[in-house]
Parts: C-alpha cells; sequence; structure tokens
C-alpha cells in the first residue's frame, strides 16, 4: 500500500503480541489515529470530526426515540408528544435529534465545499469523493424519512410531493412510487417503511464513512496547498506532516466544542427556529397546507426542481424531442438528481492541472459565485413560485449546471495559475515567518 | 398510466404553486411582550393560572387539548395547581372509559377532552403550530429576534376582531379579524391583482373575548387586553410544557461547553506552539 511512510505498531509486552498474532487490531487503530497528516490544514478540515460527531449524536438519540416512539398513523403523532412531556428529558432527545439533522447538513455542506474549493476530488482522491457523495445522497435520504415520522402536516404533504418525484419518472414512475409508498397515497404502509429505513440507513452510512476514512486514508488528506506530502522516506515525510494524534485531535475537538456552544443554544433556547408550524398539526390527508416547504437543507434542490417549468425554452426542446416523454415535471426531477450527479462528476469535469483553488485566480472568483448561487438557490427554494422568483430560480439553476459543466472544465484550458510552494513545510514556514502578531486566528492552519 | 402520472404532476405541482396563495392576506400580529421570552424567560405560574380560567370557562366550550394531560397542571414550570385542586378541576370534565363502556368524571391520569366541535381545532400545540412573524422576504430574521410568535398569534387575534372594514359585503361569512391571515376575503376586497386591500380576513370564530369575561380570585385586571395575553401565555405551556427546563439545560450546555472550549483551546495552542515556533 502506497501510503505515506510512518512508523507503524509494534507489540511490546507479551499479552499485546498475543493479541496482535489473532487480531491486529491495535495496530488497525494506532495507524488510524497515527496517521500522518499535512500540517498546514486549516479551519475548514475541521468538518469531518463534526461529521461523525453528528452519526453518532443521531445513531445515540435515535435509537432512544425508537424506544418511545410508534410508527403507526393514529399513534405516531401522540407519541411524539408523550416523548415531549412524559419521557424523562424526551424534550431534549428528540430537539438534539431534529437539530443534529441540521447540524449534520450544515457540517456536509461545508465539508463539500471545503472540497470543491480545495481540489480535493481531483485524482488520486475520487473514489474518496465519490463515497462522500454516496453518504450524502443517503443522508437526504434518512432525513427526508426521518422529516415523515413525527406525522405533522408537513411530513404527510412533504413525503406526497417527493414520493410524487419518483411517480413523474416515464414507464416506471407509477409502480416506483406505489413501490415506495407501499399503496396508492402515503399512509401507514409509507410510515412503516419509512421508519424501518430511517432506522438502517444510518448503519449503512456509518459502514461508508469507514470506507470513506480508509480511502483518504490510503490517499493522505488532502491541505489547502493541494501539494502532496513528500513521500521518499520518513524522514521527509515527517516535515510535512503531524500525526493525527494528539495534534488535530485536540484542534478537532476544540473546533466541536465551538460548534457545540452554537447547537446547545439553539436546543436550548429556540429549537423549533429550524422548523415548521405546521408539524405541530397532526397529519390531516384532507387539509392541505397553504405552504409546503422541505427542510432548509432541501431548499437548493428543491429550487431547481422548481425551475424548469414548462415555460422555458429548454424543457419545451426537451419535450419536443422525445415526444412528450420528459414533460416539464420529470424534467425538474432530472434536473435535481442531476445537480447532484454534475457535483459527483466534477473529479473528471474539472481540467485544471493545480489542485487547490488558492492558486487559481479565475477560478476563485467562479467558485466564490457558486457559493453565492449555493445560498441564493435556498432562498429561493423557500419562496412561493411567482415572479420573480421564478426567474431568479431559472438563472440560479443555469449557473450551477454551468460551473460544472461549462466553467469546471473550460478554465482547467485558459486560467494561469500562480506559482505553488514546493512543499507543505514550505508553506506552513512561510505562514509562521510572516505572522508574528497572531492577528489573523481564523486563518491559521493551526491554532 | 400517463394519465394518472399527469394526475401526480398536477398534484405536485398544483401543492408547489399553491405557496403564492399563502402570501394572500397580510395579518396584523402585534408583539406581546411575554414573561417566558428569551434564553432565561420563564413562565409565570399566576398568569398560566388565569389563562386556565379562561380557557376552562370560555375556550374549552368547543375547543380541546387532547394531548394535554390534566395531571400536568401541578408540575413544576407550569400553573402549578395544589394537587387536591387538581382533582377537583378533573372532575369538571367528562371522560369515555372503554373499559367501563361508559362516562365517568375525569382524573388527573386523563387528558384533557378533545375538541367539543368538529371544526375547533384541538389547542394542545396551536401556540408551537401558528407563525406569528415572518420574514423578511422569507429570510427568518424576524422569527430570530422577535420568536416564531405562536403566543402572539393567538393573543392578537384574541384582540383581533374589529368591526368589517366598509369594503365588505353585510353579508359576508364569519367575522373579520384583522390578524387572521388564512381565512376568506370578500372579492370586493381585493385589488384588480386579486391581492387583498384589507388587513387579516374573515374567521369562523365569534369574539371569544370582550374582556371581563371571567373574574379572578386574586381580583387581577380582566381586560381584553391581558386576558388575550394570559389564555395566550397558557397555551404557549400546554404546547411546550417543558420549557423552563429545556432553557436550563440549554443553559448548562452552553456554560459547560464555553468552559471546554477555552481548556481545548489552551490546550491546543501549547500543543501547537513547539510545532509552530520551531522556524522562527
Amino acid at each position: 500500500m502506497a501510503g505515506i511512510p510512518h512508523d507503524h505498531y509494534e507489540p511490546t509486552s507479551n499479552g499485546e503480541k498475543w493479541l496482535h498474532r489473532r487480531l491486529p487490531i491495535a495496530g488497525l487503530l494506532y495507524d488510524t489515529l497515527m496517521l500522518p497528516t499535512p500540517k498546514n490544514l486549516n479551519w475548514m478540515w475541521i468538518w469531518g470530526i463534526v461529521l461523525t460527531f453528528c452519526l453518532v449524536l443521531q445513531i445515540i438519540t435515535g435509537i432512544v426515540l425508537a424506544m418511545h416512539y410508534t410508527p403507526q398513523v393514529d399513534m405516531a403523532f401522540a407519541s411524539v408528544e408523550h416523548i415531549m412531556r412524559n419521557v424523562n428529558g424526551g424534550y431534549m432527545l428528540r430537539y438534539m435529534h431534529a437539530n443534529g439533522a441540521s447540524l449534520f447538513f450544515v457540517a456536509v455542506y461545508a465539508h463539500i465545499f471545503r472540497g470543491l474549493y480545495y481540489g480535493s476530488y481531483k485524482a488520486p482522491r475520487e473514489i474518496t469523493w465519490i463515497i462522500g457523495m454516496l453518504i450524502y445522497l443517503l443522508m437526504m435520504a434518512t432525513g427526508f424519512m426521518g422529516y415523515v415520522l413525527p406525522w405533522g402536516q408537513m411530513s404527510f404533504w412533504g413525503a406526497t410531493v417527493i414520493t410524487g418525484l419518483f411517480g413523474a419518472i416515464p414507464f416506471i414512475g407509477e409502480s416506483l412510487q406505489t413501490l415506495l409508498l407501499g399503496g396508492p397515497a402515503v399512509d401507514n404502509a409509507t410510515l412503516n417503511r419509512f421508519f424501518s429505513l430511517h432506522y438502517l440507513l444510518p448503519f449503512v452510512i456509518a459502514g461508508l464513512v469507514i470506507v470513506h476514512i480508509w480511502a483518504f486514508h490510503t490517499t493522505g488528506n488532502n491541505n489547502p496547498t493541494g501539494v502532496e506530502v513528500r513521500r521518499g522516506s520518513k524522514e521527509e515525510a515527517q516535515k510535512d506532516t503531524l500525526p493525527f494524534w494528539p495534534y488535530f485531535v485536540m484542534k478537532d475537538l476544540f473546533a466541536l466544542a465551538v460548534i457545540l456552544v452554537v447547537f446547545f443554544a439553539i436546543v436550548g433556547f429556540m429549537p423549533n427556529y429550524l422548523g415548521h408550524p405546521d408539524n405541530y398539526l397532526e397529519a390531516n390527508p384532507l387539509s392541505t397546507p397553504a405552504h409546503i416547504v422541505p427542510e432548509w437543507y432541501f431548499l437548493p434542490f428543491y429550487a431547481i426542481l422548481r425551475a424548469f417549468t414548462s415555460e422555458v425554452w429548454v424543457v419545451q426542446i426537451a419535450s419536443f424531442v422525445t415526444g412528450g416523454i420528459i414533460d416539464a415535471k420529470f424534467f425538474g426531477v432530472l434536473a435535481m438528481f442531476g445537480a447532484i450527479a454534475v457535483m459527483a462528476l466534477v473529479p473528471w469535469l474539472d481540467t485544471s492541472s493545480v489542485r487547490s483553488g488558492r492558486y487559481r485566480p479565475m477560478f476563485k472568483w467562479w467558485f466564490a459565485l457558486l457559493v453565492i448561487d449555493f445560498f441564493a438557490l435556498m432562498w429561493l427554494g423557500a419562496m412561493p413560485a411567482e415572479e420573480p422568483y421564478a426567474t431568479f430560480s431559472l438563472i440560479a439553476s443555469a449557473y450551477w449546471f454551468a460551473y460544472f459543466l461549462v466553467i469546471m472544465p473550460l478554465l482547467g484550458v485558459i486560467e494561469k495559475p500562480v506559482a505553488q510552494p514546493d512543499t507543505i513545510e514550505a508553506d506552513f514556514s512561510k505562514h509562521y515567518a510572516s505572522k508574528t502578531g497572531g492577528t489573523k486566528t481564523l486563518v491559521n492552519p493551526a491554532e | 398510466m400517463i394519465k394518472k402520472t399527469l394526475i401526480s404532476a398536477v398534484v405536485a405541482m398544483g401543492l408547489t404553486g399553491s405557496a403564492a396563495y399563502a402570501a394572500g392576506a397580510e395579518a396584523h400580529v402585534e408583539d406581546f411582550d411575554f414573561s417566558f421570552e428569551g434564553p432565561f424567560g420563564s413562565f409565570d405560574a399566576n398568569q398560566l393560572q388565569r389563562g386556565l380560567k379562561i380557557y376552562t370557562e370560555i375556550c374549552s366550550a368547543c375547543h380541546g387539548m387532547k394531548f394535554v394531560p390534566i395531571r400536568t397542571l401541578s408540575d413544576d414550570g407550569g400553573p402549578q395547581l395544589p394537587e387536591e385542586q387538581v382533582f377537583a378541576y378533573a372532575e369538571r370534565y367528562e371522560v369515555f372509559d372503554e373499559e367501563l363502556d361508559d362516562f365517568r368524571p375525569a382524573t388527573p391520569v386523563d387528558h384533557f377532552p378533545e375538541s367539543a366541535m368538529e371544526t375547533a381545532p384541538d389547542l394542545s400545540l396551536m401556540a408551537k403550530a401558528r407563525a406569528g412573524f415572518h420574514g423578511p422576504y422569507g429570510l427568518g430574521i424576524n422569527q430570530f429576534f422577535k420568536g416564531i410568535g405562536g403566543p402572539e398569534y393567538i393573543a392578537s387575534l384574541m384582540v383581533g376582531y374589529e368591526d368589517p372594514p366598509e369594503c365588505a359585503p353585510e353579508d359576508f361569512a364569519g367575522y373579520y379579524n384583522k390578524a387572521f391571515p388564512n381565512g376568506g376575503i370578500p372579492d370586493s376586497c381585493r385589488d384588480e391583482n386579486g391581492v387583498s386591500t384589507v388587513e387579516g380576513s374573515w374567521i369562523a370564530m365569534a369574539q371569544p373575548l370582550y374582556g371581563d369575561d371571567v373574574e379572578f380570585d386574586d381580583g387581577h385586571e380582566a381586560d381584553l387586553h391581558s386576558e388575550a395575553k394570559d389564555v395566550a401565555a397558557f397555551l404557549m405551556w400546554t404546547a411546550e410544557p417543558k420549557l423552563m427546563a429545556r432553557k436550563q439545560a440549554g443553559f448548562a450546555g452552553v456554560v459547560f461547553l464555553t468552559l471546554l472550549s477555552v481548556l481545548l483551546y489552551l490546550t491546543n495552542k501549547r500543543l501547537w506552539a513547539p510545532v509552530k515556533h520551531k522556524e522562527d
């Protein structure tokens, strides 16, 4: 395995040797924790720990919630109220679980955009990127199904709208939708299978997280310069890296603690801020809420879904060419999943030979625009489907696709990158030589 | 099959499209001052007891609170009724007992009855199921600073009944309320784009509170404004009975984690110092 050269675990005591011959688990833990890590990582490299924490938090709170929850249409809503009123600490469990999902998505978006800026997806880290995208997709599925479980109005109607999307797929859509719902409409069968899958998928995610970590432990971490760690010898590698324990564990834990201060403030003081009031009304198939909006973390893609109406010429052409098989709704669905697919394909769409955005003068601006575009789409997803929002959504959606499909391939050809440092060590030393006052704490690699 | 796909497409598009309708009426919600607002706010037990009295004597004629156990009236952080009063209070309600196959007087372990009138919504969670404040422009900034505004909405609704505006025909169904956003609006009160020209809309519920509707044992004033506030505070408690315990837990969490952050910051700084300043 062509990893970064470093010390490996050597059992010393007889007990360790005995275990090591039978199961090299101590060695596995040692190699995982002592992984040589580029010493110039900045504060955007802390999200992995936050994400791991979120997964554990969600699984633990979720398992306890499941002990008190009843996945049955007549009892689900009341069982959530039972958790809120009668279960010891139940209100904290539920609010932590609900807001934990939001923290999970804040972290995953920060993590993804970190990767997009510093080129963490580029060779040889494509597999890490693809696994990450799979995890993100599963997170969305899990989050969506979890939101259905309280069986409030937004749960029910959100499920109706989103499963309706699958119904838009030509030929197989209807069967697929019935399979998802377990019947012709959102009902008890839907609630039951969503509960079952909502419990299952986090463990699939946990498995993929292990593969994700395994993959980047094989290639080594990317870092803000995008320059690879020198691997000629152990001594050379040690100039560029520090072991993950204790240096990055402590740094990450500090960042996690700061983030958790904010998290606890939200859970304690405004736990319903990110939710929707309508979900405190029990699901009623006969009464449609005035305003159906998904949770905030789906809004950017929801905006893309809604942007492509039958008035858009691309949709009309697609509809004409395919003889009506691709109608406006199916086009919207394709666009929504396509928006994630183009992101997953970015390792092959980005043609630049330079990895980190730090040394790409033109890329920086396009990337900044992509971040603004993402927030604009998030906002547009929450606005009513009327002018001028419809036009804005279309422009913002177009930029999302243009960034990945046009700008990324072209930039690599036309852009003239600036000089990169020769080594990570050089970057690190330069940073600390130029900075002695310590005013720029936020951009410090590892204070 | 294509037809069915189309139907589901129309339904889904209609649903997403119906968002436009929600922006219809502008409603007037007053930013009432409640004792339980902010990170350190807490319920005022006396106010909750007054609210309970208003609920019992007026609201409960039509509305129910099926998720609220009567016993919680004596809980800490709630109205804190003495236990014997809770027993006495419970007896005023009749509940259906499946084992007896008959009605019997309620006991504290029973929940409040369901709504007596089918069209009257259950009030257990109403203070969390309504948003008094919105925007601006869907950004949620008002909700961040003022709160979501459920209790403010309820209190505003109580004081929001007014004489109908002149544009409305006299026989228009319902009662005009300037705080109610989702009711009917006569066409004569809309401009050429269909946008309402009046604040609020017409609600099916007749004005429930006029002031001096109840007499409080401690002689507390019972004008409309304070009654509205009291009942809204009570409904906030029924919706979020663990509000005070939650804020305490949140506060403890914030203090503990801030301390932990400082310690981890210092640990981390010390750990990295030799690495960073080696080159100096």
